[in-house]
């Protein structure tokens, strides 16, 4: 396989509460290779969107980076300046948010953003950055861009104005696109359609993708691998086909099991009890042992390392549901 | 079915924006404005059950929540009747439309804007009961500890406020606060849309629940497909304030007779869809506000005909149970199957 263009080692961010502390990200790694769709699959408060935040330097006060490591292009991100991170956004980095109207400045037209951020980044002319614009709205599926570039957002659905994100967004095709729920605001139909156009998008400019979702089953069509987060922790990595029809760890296949479509009508959904811990009070151990059906009194006392699995896979488990534990 | 607790006959329902002081000066020189016109609904007629559990889909703006509302009593319809156990509500004294309000209960998707922030869980819940002459005053915090209980809440909780519970905790609260007026008929408003899926999943798990222990019937008011498939008997599929296809979930999933039901099924991901090809139905849903002639969904349908443009297909019987408003019913000769290649593919 070829190197990775993007790797993160032991990354840990931490916010500071009145309560304490609090461990949004505890030593997560993880590799993303050019053209590579990553799925980081978690419920809410699992870490995932501040994972992707921090790849890009958008922790805020009173978030930080405590520790570890983020290699572009095997050239270290953590320390660098706001001015060098600011060239790197946009060009070689780039995200997309859930709500776009948050991404688009609402006072602006959409000509005025696009050719900023072209600008922002290449020496072109006004004149040729926006004929780029409206060529990249016409790769995002927006119907007569010329006119479209005039308009503001509010005058655009909730889906072309994704498509207006993403267009921005692979302005400068950039080496890594992080995307958080950018679909789950939407429609089946248009998130199919915005789906389908990130698909091919990404294909052609060789974009390789971080995509942050809960949604399992949007993880199942898009992505190559998966990597599944709980209570700030990677618990489970694999192939998208490995994962989904063996998973390893206890919370993935309960994460399967609560999926509506996978289970017989009429009959009660398998459940996983409880709730994921506040982080403020992640229990000891094992994170999920107070849910887990396994869990054992090993579970409670010691937190699972990262084991290797055969075909490229990795858990965080004592007690799997599959596969042998390759010898370190 | 059985004998149907709800009926709607012929409901529409239209929100107009009348002109504001500057535009009627406008039209006194002439600009010829008029009011703007809504139609949420449109002419809709649907018969649900006893026990039954009814699932309501579609796309944001296709006019399924104001349904639910209409069914749930908040909103009246503009034309149309609504039956509750076959009288219609004009017809009933005070006391019996009061019971028939009480009888059908919504449950809304946010539970954080639906519940007071300012009160405690035992008033939220506790407080109609008492005001409907359910439970007299002081019967009130055993039978909210009942309730409590009954959706998987500590009583012991009751005290507290809104804000100090999780999302699907909440979810619950909602749920008792439904309850405890002994409804015969729940609308679930996008209900679990909010949740993780594992809340989802335990929150599912209790309206089913629910639905043996009190013999409730559910409108499910959902977007989202594979949550309705789980937990419908029969299934309502709406496109711009109509209903174009009303079957048993079993028959929806497994053979979708409408264009539009078989596009949306299709894009729903799934599970098993391995790394597959995203292809889309092309196109938006139109606005409300100018929907177009004939049937809604002629614009982005590949199979329109000249027909579609120009004429409001019904609401036809093409099985047992199984409704569809489609002309493409009426045409002689085999009709256009799958309509979208890529899940052949990915059933291949």
């Amino acid at each position: 396989m070829s190197e990775p263009i993007l790797s993160v080692r032991d990354l840990v961010v931490t916010f500071g509460t009145r309560e304490g502390v609090l461990t949004a990200v505890n030593g997560v790694s993880f590799d993303l290779y050019p053209a590579e769709v990553l799925g980081l699959v978690g419920e809410s408060g699992s870490g995932k969107s501040v994972t992707g935040l921090a790849i890009l330097g958008l922790i805020d006060a009173p978030g930080r980076i405590a520790s570890g490591s983020i290699m572009l292009d095997g050239a270290e991100l953590l320390g660098r300046s706001e001015e060098a991170l600011r060239s790197l956004r946009g060009r070689r980095l780039a995200m997309i948010f859930q709500d776009p109207m948050n991404t688009l400045n609402p006072v602006l037209r959409i000509d005025t953003q696009m050719i900023e951020a072209i600008r922002a980044h290449e020496r072109v002319s006004e004149r040729a950055a926006r004929e780029r614009a409206r060529q990249a709205l016409l790769r995002v599926g927006i119907p007569s861009p010329e006119e479209r570039l005039d308009a503001y957002p509010h005058q655009f659905s909730g889906g072309m104005r994704q498509r207006i994100a993403i267009a921005i967004a692979l302005l400068h095709r950039p080496a890594v696109l992080v995307a958080d729920e950018p679909t789950t605001a939407l429609d089946v139909t248009i998130q199919a359609q915005i789906l389908a156009e990130v698909q091919s998008l990404a294909a052609e400019t060789g974009t390789a993708m971080l995509w942050i979702t809960h949604d399992l089953s949007v993880i199942a069509g898009l992505a190559d691998r998966i990597a599944v987060m709980y209570a700030g922790r990677i618990v489970e990595t694999g192939s998208v086909v490995d994962v989904l029809e063996r998973p390893i760890h206890p919370y993935t296949d309960g994460l399967i099991g609560s999926v509506p479509s996978r289970n017989k009508r009429g009959v009660p959904l398998a459940q996983i009890p409880g709730m994921a811990p506040s982080l403020a009070r992640v229990p000891p151990g094992c994170p999920f042992s107070p849910r887990c059906p396994r869990a054992t009194v090993t579970c409670r006392g010691t937190m699972p390392a990262e084991t290797p699995y055969a075909g490229a896979r990795m858990a965080r488990c004592h007690h799997p549901l599959a596969g042998e534990p390759l010898a370190a | 079915m059985n004998a149907p607790i709800i009926e709607l006959d012929g409901v529409s329902k239209r929100f107009v924006k009348p002109l504001d002081a500057a535009e009627k000066v406008a039209n006194l020189f002439g600009a010829g404005l008029s009011d703007e016109v809504v139609r949420a609904v449109d002419d809709v007629s649907l018969a649900i059950g006893e026990g039954e559990v009814v699932g309501l889909v579609g796309e944001s703006g296709c006019g399924k929540s104001t349904l639910g509302r209409i069914v749930a009593g908040i909103l009246d319809p503009s034309i149309g009747i609504v039956r509750f156990k076959g009288r219609a509500s004009e017809t009933l004294s005070g006391a019996e439309r009061r019971a028939a309000q009480l009888a059908v209960q919504m449950i809304f998707q946010d539970p954080m804007a639906s519940l007071n922030p300012r009160r405690r869980v035992v008033e939220i819940i506790g407080e109609a009961p008492v005001v409907h002459g359910i439970v007299p005053a002081a019967g009130m915090d055993a039978y909210v500890c009942e309730m409590m209980r009954r959706v998987g809440l500590d009583p012991a909780s009751r005290r507290r406020y809104p804000h100090q519970f999780s999302g699907g905790q909440r979810a619950r609260i909602g749920i008792a606060r439904a309850l405890a007026v002994r409804p015969q008929v729940l609308v679930c408003d996008e209900s679990t849309a909010a949740l993780d899926v594992s809340i989802q999943a335990q929150v599912l798990n209790l309206f089913m629940r629910l639905r043996q222990e009190f013999g409730l019937t559910y409108l499910f008011v959902s977007h989202d497909l594979g949550v309705v498939q789980h937990i419908a008997d029969r299934v309502a599929v709406m496109y711009l304030g109509r209903i174009v296809e009303l079957a048993p979930a079993d028959a929806v999933f497994s053979a979708p007779n409408h264009p539009y039901t078989q596009a949306l099924l299709d894009e729903v991901p799934r599970l098993e869809a391995k790394k597959k090809k995203f292809s889309a139905l092309k196109g938006e849903i139109p606005s409300p506000l100018r929907p177009p002639p004939g049937c809604h969904f002629h614009p982005r349908c590949p199979f329109a005909f000249a027909r579609c443009r120009v004429d409001r297909p019904a609401l036809k019987e093409i099985a047992p149970d199984r409704f569809s408003a489609c002309h493409l019913n009426d045409e002689p000769g085999p009709r256009p199957g799958k309509v979208f290649e890529h899940r052949a593919a990915a059933a291949g």
